[in-house]
Parts: C-alpha cells; structure tokens; sequence
C-alpha cells in the first residue's frame, strides 16, 4: 500500500507531446478513475506511472520514491492489460505464480498465495486450464489474481472491462470494487466509460486531449463540471448547450425564443448584457404546461428506453437543438409542441471565450 | 451441408491437373521407381547385363563401414547446420525486433544470401577460406591459424557447415521475425512489471511462444541439410577430404556417377527417401496442431 503523486507530468512521442503536464496526488488506498475520450493519453500516463513508457518531464513518485528511473519491476507494481496478457503457454496457475517466481519466493508460499487468490476469485476448479480455455470473464479474474498475488503497492488498470460484454462488464465492475473495499490497495483505473467511472472511483481525473480537465469525486464532476468539455463528456445523454445573453442586472437568463429564467440569487457581476452559454443536462427538466416560466420545446425523434424516454427536438425559433430525458413512457407525436421547466439549481454556466465554468 | 464446385465437363479437371500430374510423374515418380527397381539389381563390371538381386545393394550399404560413416558425417553435417543456422537466426531476429519493429530495410537485407544459389555461396567461401588466394585463410593464418581444409578434415567440415547454414540463415530469419512480431508487446511488457528481466523473459516467455515456428524450421533446415546442400559440397569440399564430408547425398552422387556402381547408389537414394518422407510426415503431423502450448 502507497500512496502515489503524480506532479507535472509530460510525455512527449518524438516532437509531439500528447501529455501536457498532469498533477495528481493519489492517496494511500485511493481508488482513482482517469476517465477520457478515445486517444486523450489515459494509457500512456497510466503506462509512465507502471515504467512502461518513459517519462518526459515532471515527477512520479510512488510511496515517497521517485520512481522515474525504476524498471517496471521495481515499481512494485502490477498492472492488469485490456487484452489481459495472460501467457498463452502457461496454465491458470502458472500464470498467477509467475510474478512470485521470478521474485523467488519459496515454493509453499508461492502455492498458498495462488491458492487464496483463486478461492477469493473463484477459480479455484481452473487452475489447470490453458488460458484458451477460458471464457472472457474468467480471463479477467485470472488477470486480477495475477496482481493480487503479487500483494503490490498499486494496482493499475487499463480499460480491463472493454472486452466484455455488457451484463458480465456490470457484474465484473462490482467485483472489482469489492476487491478493492477488502484490499485496500491504492489503484488507478483507466477507462472511457463514464459508468464505469462514476461507480468505481473515489476520485475521477477527466482528462481532455493531454490535459487534466477536472479532478475530484464523481458527484463533483457530475454536479459542478469544470469546463464545457467535462459537462459534455459526463453525463448520457450528454448536457444541453445554448447561448443565452445575462440580463441587465446580472439577475436572469434571455434564452432563445424569449424565455426568461431568473438567476436563484447569484447575481453575475460583470457579466450584465454578455453572452454566456448555458448548460442543462436533460434529466434535469420536466414536463410542466401550468408554471409560469416554461420553455416551448418542439418534439423530433423520441426514443422509449422502457424506464426512461428521451426526447430529441429542438426550441426557440433559431432551432436549439436540445434532448430532454423524462422518466417513464411518454409518446408524443412528431413536431408537437410541449412546455418544459428547467431546475434552477441545476443550471450550468460557461464563459463562451474560456469554456470555463462561470461561479 | 457440404458446398462443392461440381463441374458438369467430365474433362475439364483433369486437363486442369494434367500439367501437375505430368512434371511430378516425369520429375518424381518415375526418378523414383526407376531407383526403387535400381536399386534391387545388380550390373556387371561393363554395364551390359543387370540381375536381380533382392536386398543385396542394402545388405551390402550396412555391410561396410563407408555408408555408416557417410551418415554419421550426415547427421553431425545437418545438426551443424541446422543449430548454426537456427541460432543466429534467431539471434539476429531478436536483435532485429528489438531495434525496428517497422523498419523494412533490414528484412530486405538479410534476406539477400538466400538469393544466392547454393553453388555461387559455395564457391563465395571456397575463395574466402582458400588457402592460396583466400582473404579469410590469410588473415587466419596471420593469427597463427593453419588453414587448409583441403587437407584438414575438421576444417573442411566448419567450411561447408559455414557455406550450408549461411545461406539457410536469411530464411530462417524471416519466419523467426515474423513469430517474434507476431507475439503481443503486451506478453511482454507483463512479464516486466511481473519481474522478468530480459534473458528470463525470453527463456520463459518468447521462446515458447515461438516453439511452432522453431519445429518447423528444425525440420526445414534438416531437410535441406539432408538434401540442399550437394552444390555446397560439390563446389568446396568434394566429399573430401579422406570423406570427411562425404554427406549422403554427395555419396549417392559419388557412387552413382563416378565410380559407376549404380545399384548400390539407387539403394542409397531410397534409403534418403525414405528419409525425407518420415520428415514430412512428422511435419504434417506436428504442422497441423499449429498451436502447440
Ligand atoms: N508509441 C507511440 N508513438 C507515438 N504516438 C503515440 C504512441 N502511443 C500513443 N501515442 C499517441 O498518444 C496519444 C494518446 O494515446 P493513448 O494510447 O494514451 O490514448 P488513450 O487515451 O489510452 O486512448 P484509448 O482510449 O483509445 O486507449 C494518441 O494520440 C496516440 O496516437
Ligand atoms: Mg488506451
């Protein structure tokens, strides 16, 4: 167990550099989430913490050592591979005790090790099996019993769901997260499901092109994003967007089509008259034809989720497009004409030069 | 259900495989059995009348010391060979994807030798190491080396094993680039975090994962050695000196065409048939399990 500091990390692949100085202190136990697109650089900063790939500049330190210079298995460190990795030539067991061996740990120890971590992932009846002869799920356990042997001061993960399918990636998500409540180890979990996230991470990094967009709990990401790119990238269906113009006074909101939304209290100074784009995830209106502030949104496509109904159309007369998320059945004809409301309080504001968040 | 291309002209296909069926019955086949009758008589001193004698030309090959010898220098000419021409092979291909997992040029390269005909390669070594005019000679006899496989047949051996494996080197080459590029960096990087240093990794990790490709070069490379490698021998050493390397298929030719004793040399070529046919079998047998770990 450790903890782990990440401070101002670049990588750099010939001339271009794809990780633009990444700071993180990762506490002792910690279970962290670096979430992001396709391509932003979650692996090669995951692979520069495991001395996978080099480190251009700036620091990792890991249990108060810098670990720059350390091979891979110095690190002490493990780490579990989207493909998994396992040895194709090796059977379940060897597979899991290869790490000790090469340690040179005395063999009963190796045995009882193997042994406890294949009871606590249930692989006990498998230990002799080929990886071939595996299904994608218990791969998946042997690829953790072989970190979990090693008892390491950090786990890491890359995208280790991604090559299952939907129910078994559920099932495997909260495994992973019990394990983690009994070990305790410190882990850094790479992935770009946002679910995955949201229900793994004490703490999500939401990284953005190289930069590290917005760290902090999920429900602080979800709640107050940082910046345009995080309210867009949290959140399914993702958060609505729309230019509206801050009234003299900096008390309400011109939306488009002339609906006024008044500002709970938090006047914006200096803001009077400018434009600020707004944000409204779509679970955060409802249906509502009575209230007195009640915004005419025209219907497109619908789509019947069962629990929930997402309603794609757009409002205003310069066409908004906008999606509304409302629970239970609801059909509407195309083109009709309803009348939503909008939570106060759930608003988001951008600065439309910076993309930031607007306190 | 079963698919199957029908074709309605009863004609058609066997036109189709007629050219196959010629070259391997006029290059193969009839080779063959005209040795496999050969081998069974015995000719008289002027080549005018043939009898039949049973087993005698094979009783007669294990009879004497000389066939012994010839695949006892085989055997230690093709494993040579073989390992010579596995192991640098792999070694440069270790090296090589190690150093450019993209790069085209050096693949190209290395491949060059294997364009080389077997006897052009002989004859490129038999000037390196000829001990009037050859530069290698030269230099090692200015490192207090005596050189002469004309005379030594120790050396003459290291000559033609070098000229042998040298030209196998490139091909084997290839197939091991493609297995060592063929293994998922992943395997790899694994091992690494899990505490394997570079030769351990290799040992317990690349080389079996390479097994499929090393069995099937281990073969390819006997086979060759077996039966390749007549222009190699023929060009440097000519089975001398005193047979020293006096490999089988140099023998057979011996026999055969110099010393004219032609049903003693037809035995012996059914003897290396027989050879390269158990090769084979193995081959398919172990070819088909492609995968075996
Ligand atoms: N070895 C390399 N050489 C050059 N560029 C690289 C190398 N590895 C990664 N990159 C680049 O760095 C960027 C980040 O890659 P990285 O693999 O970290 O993305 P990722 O966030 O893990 O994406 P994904 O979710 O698709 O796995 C990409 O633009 C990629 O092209
Ligand atoms: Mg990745």
């Amino acid at each position: 167990m450790a903890d782990v500091s990440i401070r101002n990390v670049t990588k750099q692949f010939g001339k271009s550099e794809v990780i633009h100085g990444i700071s993180c202190d990762i506490r002792d136990g910690e279970f962290i989430v670096i979430l992001g697109p396709s391509g932003c650089g979650k692996s090669t900063l995951l692979r520069m913490i495991a001395g996978l790939e080099q480190i251009s500049s700036g620091e990792v330190v890991i249990d108060g050592r810098v670990v720059n210079r350390l091979e891979p298995a110095e690190r002490d460190i493990a780490m579990v591979f989207q493909n998994y990795a396992l040895y194709p030539h090796m059977t379940v067991y060897r597979n899991m005790a290869y790490g000790l061996k090469m340690r040179r740990m005395p063999k009963d120890e190796i045995d009882q090790r193997v042994r406890n971590a294949a009871r606590i992932l249930e692989l006990s009846a498998l230990l002799d099996r080929k990886p071939r002869q595996l299904s994608g799920g218990q791969r998946q356990r042997v690829a953790m019993g072989r970190c979990i042997v090693r008892e390491p001061k950090v786990f890491l993960f890359d995208e280790p769901l991604s090559n299952l399918d939907a129910k078994l990636r559920v099932q495997m998500r909260l495994e992973i997260r019990k394990l983690h409540e009994d070990l305790k180890i410190t882990s850094v979990y790479v992935t770009h499901d946002q679910v995955e996230a949201m229900t793994l991470g004490d703490r999500l990094v939401v990284m953005d092109n190289g930069y590290a967009a917005q760290t902090g709990s999920p429900l602080e990401v979800y709640e107050r994003p940082a910046n345009m790119f995080v309210a867009g990238f949290i959140g399914s269906p993702a958060m609505n967007f729309m230019e509206v113009t801050v009234q003299e006074g900096g008390q309400a909101l011109k939306l488009p089509g002339d609906i006024q939304i008044p500002l709970n209290g938090s006047a914006l100074p200096g803001w009077a008259g400018k434009k600020a784009i707004l944000g409204i995830r779509p679970e955060h209106m409802e249906l509502d034809s009575k209230g007195p502030r009640t915004i005419l949104f025209t219907v497109g496509q619908v789509e019947l989720l069962g629990a929930d109904t997402l309603v794609h159309g757009h409002i205003g007369a310069g066409q908004v497009p906008m999606t509304v998320r409302l629970p239970d059945v609801h059909r509407f004809e195309k083109h009709a004409t309803i009348r939503l409301s909008i939570s106060q309080e759930k608003l988001h504001l951008f600065d439309p030069e910076t993309k930031k968040r607007i306190v | 259900m079963e698919k199957r291309v029908v074709f309605k002209n009863r004609v058609l296909p066997y036109i189709l495989v007629a050219p196959q069926i010629v070259v391997t019955v006029l290059f193969f086949i009839w080779p063959a059995s005209q040795a496999l009758v050969q081998s069974f008589l015995q000719e008289d001193a002027f080549g005018t009348a043939s009898a039949f004698v049973w087993f005698d030309n094979f009783a007669d090959l294990f009879a004497g010391a000389e066939y012994l010898d010839s695949f006892r220098v085989t055997l230690t000419f093709s494993s040579a060979v073989a390992g010579a021409a596995l192991s640098v092979a792999l070694l440069l291909a270790v090296m090589a994807d190690r150093a450019l997992r993209s790069a085209t040029v050096y693949k190209t390269l290395i491949i060059w030798p294997y364009a080389v005909a077997p006897v052009v390669a002989g004859v490129l070594w038999f000037f390196l190491f000829n001990p009037t005019v050859g530069m290698l000679a030269f230099f090692m006899k200015k490192a207090g080396l005596d050189w002469n496989h004309t005379l030594n047949g120790t050396q003459a051996m290291t000559l033609v094993i070098i000229a042998a494996a040298w030209r196998e080197i490139s091909y084997n080459f290839l197939f091991f680039l493609a297995g060592l590029q063929a293994i998922p960096h992943s395997f790899i990087e694994a091992a690494a975090i899990d505490g394997a240093g570079p030769w351990r990794r290799f040992w317990t990790i690349v080389f079996p994962l390479l097994s499929p490709t090393m069995f099937f070069l281990i073969v390819v490379n006997i086979v060759y050695a077996f039966f390749d490698t007549f222009g190699v021998i023929h060009a440097i050493t000519r089975g001398g000196p005193n047979y020293a390397t006096n490999i089988l298929v140099y023998k057979v030719f011996n026999d055969g065409f110099i010393n004219l004793d032609l049903g003693g040399s037809a035995a012996q070529s059914v003897m290396l048939m027989i050879v390269v046919i158990t090769l084979t079998v193995v081959q398919f047998r172990f070819i088909e399990r492609k995968v075996h770990y």
